[in-house]
This record gives structure tokens, sequence and C-alpha cells, in this order.
């Protein structure tokens, strides 16, 4: 071995543990998603990828692309607003500095505790609800609308809406003042300015913020444990059902096949995802 | 030369995946000691095979240690039960996964098959124990006769500990008593009914649901009125979709519980306003299969632990907790229950409904198809 390659093995050494873990972690359980999605009783089959049409699953799939997509709609929409509001005000004010660190910490708010604060709030034994209920004699709680995909649809929102302002707010940033006041001395209205200058440059980070937000939502399991605890609404807690039901038992099979198509939605959002991000680069470098 | 360094770290990738594996619990090389009687501990289908209970014991002792899971402290009075095993025996008991679901038992036990950690003793929900007889090693405990017929393998692969009642739990401070499950369907329900689980995953909410189906003119063979029953109760808005537990009972999350009578009594001693009602016009009852692993790392610990079980002493340990223990209607009769604890258990006469395997198939098959419906 030359002189070079075993610098290069030497540079290369920190990364392992790294290496290790990515391994690990994520190829080998990828890859047994994989093959268990296609072997059966030590054979290939399609049988357990067949199951993936029925009834059952198709609904989980439609309600979680459902509750990913508005839930990443809405909180790309308001959180660019959010985003574009904090971003006038200078880098060193209070408000934006009050109002990215707030985000910073609503964005990863998801999971139980996020899950029990509505519960305690709106659900139908909330101290809101009970409240409302007792002032102005109106149900707030319904008929446990909380407790399914509607519910869930307000709760994601919830970390959706700050995740969107961090991630939408450096390329806000990165539109230079220099642009802007190029197009005023032009004689373009602020107006103008902002439809032929402002949006055409933001739409790729835009789409790709939302496509991750997408995928944040189509992933996201604890929270949605904790607050639907009837029926198996969406993909993720389709999987907790086959692979820990008492009733039902042998499901394992159906749960790497699912398991696999979540994976093969969240590729293909991802793939999307970087072909736009490498787009707007271009802008922002 | 790109590829040098990739090659180069995949390669100590290995190394450091393999000094991973190395850290892993050693397989257990013996299997078992032999007994007395010459055959392996693991073989022993009674304690005769170690020339009696003394000679049982001394074997287990020498294994020192015993593995279970999925015995949560709280649940049939289990955190006793291991503390008063381990003290008389001297033998340490590491309870692993207390919170586990029966599946999960039988999923160590596999993934955990050959090393000292594997779990010696399963304590099994129905449908995952009859699922997996080929797993467990036939035993006969000493009180053996003395079990009914109806609840034990005849080879003895698996005996029913202990069961309970299905039961309607309510919190007498925030809802009138209940004496009907069409009760539940009342404007001063309203939000406030839970059922412990999703039916189509866990066994409590299925009895649950089988109990209502009985109230409503159902049987173990028709469980559709009971699905009936909760699509009025959600229409009604007394539906609760939350998973109870003692700390939604306890905070008034829950004020309504449908669950085994066990699991109810054990939160009146927290809430003393926390009532249990068993409906004794149509009882649904479910027992709990015990089973020693046939790859048992403490052969002779996985024995004795059933030998203690079923004692006198285990038994009523378990009926402390307010479950039915197995031999509770011949201890009752010999005057071998504590009568404290016998007090404490519900009394209920006349037929008694627990669905056979097919039944609970067949009515699992019928609610995957239509509970998400009723209550979504």
């Amino acid at each position: 071995m030359s002189a070079l390659s075993l610098r290069r093995v030497r540079d290369a050494l920190p990364l392992l543990p790294f290496l290790a873990v990515v391994v690990v972690f994520l190829l080998i359980p990828t890859v047994t998603v994989i093959v268990n999605a296609f072997v059966d009783d030590g054979g290939f089959s399609l049988a357990r990828i067949e199951a993936l049409f029925s009834p059952t699953a198709l609904s989980a799939l439609g309600k979680s692309v459902l509750l990913s997509g508005s839930t990443a709609l809405i909180g790309a929409v308001f959180g660019a607003v959010l985003a574009w509001l904090v971003i006038d005000s200078p880098p060193e004010s209070m408000l934006r500095r009050a109002v990215l660190s707030v985000c910073s910490v609503l964005a990863q708010f998801g999971g139980v505790a996020l899950a029990f604060a509505f519960l305690a709030t709106v659900g139908l034994n909330g101290v809101l609800t009970l409240w409302v209920q007792h002032l102005f004699g109106f149900n707030l709680a319904g008929s446990g609308w909380l407790y399914s995909v509607s519910g869930l649809i307000l709760v994601y929102t919830y970390f959706q809406i700050p995740l969107m302002v961090i991630v939408f707010v450096p390329a806000l940033e990165g539109l230079r003042d220099q642009w802007r006041e190029a197009a005023f001395s032009l004689g373009a209205s602020r107006w103008q300015y902002f439809r032929e200058v402002a949006v055409p440059l933001l739409t790729p980070a835009f789409l790709g913020s939302a496509l991750l937000l997408f995928a944040n939502a189509f992933a996201a399991y604890a929270t949605a444990a904790a607050l639907v605890s009837q029926g198996s609404p969406i993909v993720p807690l389709l999987i907790r059902a086959a692979l820990t039901s008492e009733m039902v038992l042998g499901q394992s099979g159906f749960a790497y096949a699912l398991a696999l198509e979540m994976i093969v939605v969240v590729a293909v959002v991802m793939i999307a995802y970087n072909a736009l991000v490498r787009r707007t680069a271009r802008w922002l470098r | 030369m790109r590829f040098s360094r990739l090659v180069a770290a995949c390669a100590a990738s290995v190394v450091v995946l393999g000094g991973l594996v190395a850290c892993a619990p050693p397989e257990k090389e013996d299997s078992g000691e032999q007994t007395q009687s010459g055959v392996s501990a693991r073989e022993a289908t009674s304690a005769e095979d170690f020339g009696g209970l003394d000679g049982l014991i001394e074997a287990a002792k020498r294994e020192g240690e015993l593995n279970v899971i999925a015995l949560p402290p709280d649940w049939a009075n289990y955190g006793e039960i291991i503390k008063a095993f381990s003290d008389k025996y001297g033998i340490k008991v590491n309870s692993a996964q207390p919170d586990a679901a029966s599946q999960d038992e039988i999923n160590a036990a596999n993934q955990q098959r050959g090393k000292s950690s594997a779990p010696d003793v399963f304590d099994l929900g129905q449908s995952v124990a009859l699922a997996n007889t080929d797993m467990f090693a036939p035993y006969q405990v000493s009180v053996w006769d003395d079990i009914p017929a109806a609840y034990k393998d005849p080879d003895g692969k698996w005996v029913n500990d202990y069961g309970g009642y299905m039961s309607i739990g309510f919190d007498s401070a925030k809802v009138p008593a209940v004496t009907l499950v069409d009760d539940l369907l009342k404007p001063e329900f309203r939000g406030k009914v839970a059922l412990n689980g999703d039916p189509t995953q866990a066994g409590a909410a299925f009895s649950g649901v089988l109990m209502v189906a009985l109230s409503q003119g159902g049987s173990a063979d028709d469980i559709a009125p009971g699905v009936e029953f909760f699509r009025k109760l959600r229409e009604a808005g007394n539906f609760l979709p939350v998973d109870p537990t003692p700390a939604t009972i306890e905070s008034g999350q829950t004020p309504v519980v449908i669950d085994w009578n066990y699991l109810n009594a054990a939160e009146t001693k927290k809430l003393p306003s926390w009532q249990v009602f068993v409906p004794s016009d149509y009882p649904v009852a479910g027992y709990y299969y015990q089973a020693i692993n046939k790859d048992a790392p403490h052969p002779a610990a996985a024995r004795l632990w059933q030998e203690f079980l079923f004692s006198d002493e285990g038994q009523n340990l378990y009926a402390a907790g307010g479950v039915r223990p197995v031999r509770a209607d011949n201890m009752l009769a010999d005057g071998k229950l504590d009568p404290a604890v016998a007090a404490s258990i519900p009394v209920v006469d006349g037929p008694v409904t627990v669905p056979s395997p097919e039944q609970t198939q067949k009515a699992t098959q019928y609610l995957s198809e239509h509970w998400a419906q009723a209550i979504g």
C-alpha cells in the first residue's frame, strides 16, 4: 500500500464509528425490511405486498397521505408568512430572537407530551372543554373529533408551523437587499418586486420545505400513538397493530410490507426535495 | 483511489460490528444438570424427576436465578409474588419488560434462544399461548389433580394460573352507579366511557366487547351486537377513545372503564370512590396461561416457579391481587383460601362465558372488518 493510500485510511478512521452506526441502525434494518417484505416461508412471494392493497391498508395509506399533505400545506403557508414577518425585523431584535427560539423548541415538541396537552385541554374531559361548556353551553369536543385523523391534523400542525419557520428563514435571508434595491431603483412597486422577484426565487425553497414537512408528518408515530387508541387509521399505527396484536397473530410480514411502503413514499418525497433544493442553491450561493 | 477510503471504512466497520457481537451475553453451555432420576432438568415433567420437591428446590437454588417477563408489579399482585418467591428460596428474579404484551414474550424467547437472559417462564393471553404450545415444556405441579381439567393442557404444557371477569369500573363521585350495560348510553355518561384498548389488538378490550355483546342478546358466536352497541355509544358522544391507565383514572380523564375486574379493583385502593360492577347476568371470564419455556436457561428454577404459583401460598397471593386463582373453588371448599381475600373475589352463579379459541378467532375476524368503522 502506498503512503498516499495509508494516509487516506488514517483520515477515514474518525468516520468509522459513524459508519458503524449507519450500518447497524439504518442499512441493516432497511435491508431486513426489504427482504422480509418479499420473502415468505423461505421463498420469494408477493403475498405480503398484495396485502398492501387490502381495504384496511389502502385506507390507512390514504389517511396518512391526507394527514401529512394537509398539515404540510397548512404548516408551510402559515410558517412561511410567520417567517416573512419575522425576517422583516433586524437580526438582533427581541421579537425575532424570541420567535426563532420558541420555534426551535416547538418544532421538537411532538410525542406524548403534546398529545397529552391537547387531551387535557380540548379532549372530552379537557379543561377548556368543560369551561366552555359551563360558560357558553357549547361542546368543543363534539363526539371526540380529537381522537381521530381530524384531531391529528390539528395536533401535527402545532409542530409543523414552527418547523417551517426554521427551515424557511434561511431561504428568506438569502434574498439579498441589493436585489430589492435594484428592483426599486428600476421603478418596481413593492408588489411587483414580490411577485416577479421574491416569489420565483423562493418557490423551490417553499416547495422543498413543504415536502420536508410532509415526510416529517408521514413518519411521526409517538403523537398519534398517544392520541389514537381505537382503530389504526394511519400507516404507523397499523404497523404497531400488526406487530403487537394479541388477537390477530402472525402479521409481522404485513408490518414489513407496510414499512417498505413507507420507505418508498418517503424516498420519493426526499428525491423531489433534493431536486428542488439543488435548484434553489443556484440562487442562494 | 476514491474507493480505498470506502473499502477501509467498511472493513473497519465490520471489525467494530464484530466487537459488538462479541459483547453479547455468552451462550449458555450446560443444558441443565442431571437430576437424581437421571433425567435432565430440561426434560423433567414433575418434581418426582428431581426426587421430590426438596430435590427441585436444591436444583433451582444451584441455578440461582429466574428470568420472568411481562409481569407488571401491580398486575395480579406480581410484585409481591416475585418478592415472596425470591425471599423464600433465595433465588434472584430478573423481571424483564414488565409492561410488555404476550406476543413480546414469545418474541423475546425466540430472539434470545440459547442466551442466559432468555425468559424461563411465560404468562400469556389465550391466543398467543395456544398458537405457541410447541415452545412450552410439559410439567405437572404437585397439586396437578386439584386443578380443574378445563383449565389445563392434558400433558401440562400450559395451565391456567389466574383469571377474572369483565367488569365496568366507575368513579361514583363523577357518574351515577352503573347497574346495567345499557346505563352507559344515558346522557350522564357523555364522553366518559373508555375501553381498555382496541379489541382487535388487546385481549381485555376483546372480552369487554364480548360482555357488551352478551348484554345485547349476542353470544360468544355472535359479537356483532357488541360492536353495534359501541357504535350507538359513539353516536351518543359517550364513548371516550382514550387508553385508560392508572394515571388517567386517578386524574379523572377516564371516569368509566370497561376492563378486567382485578385491574379495576386495584384502582379502588388509590381512588376510594372507584367502584367495580361485574354484570352477573352475562359474565365473561378470561384466564391467563402459565407455561415453561422449553429452552429455559434455568429449567429447575422455572419448574419451582410453577410449584410456587400453584401452591396454596401462590394462589392466595394471586387472590390478594383481586384475581381469581385457578384453584379458587377447591381451595374455598377446603378452607385453604384466606377468608379476607376470598371475600374480595366476585361471586358469579350460573354459566360463565369463556370463548373457545375458534370462537375468539371468528369474533376477531368480524372485529377487524367492522370495529374501526363503528368507532371511527
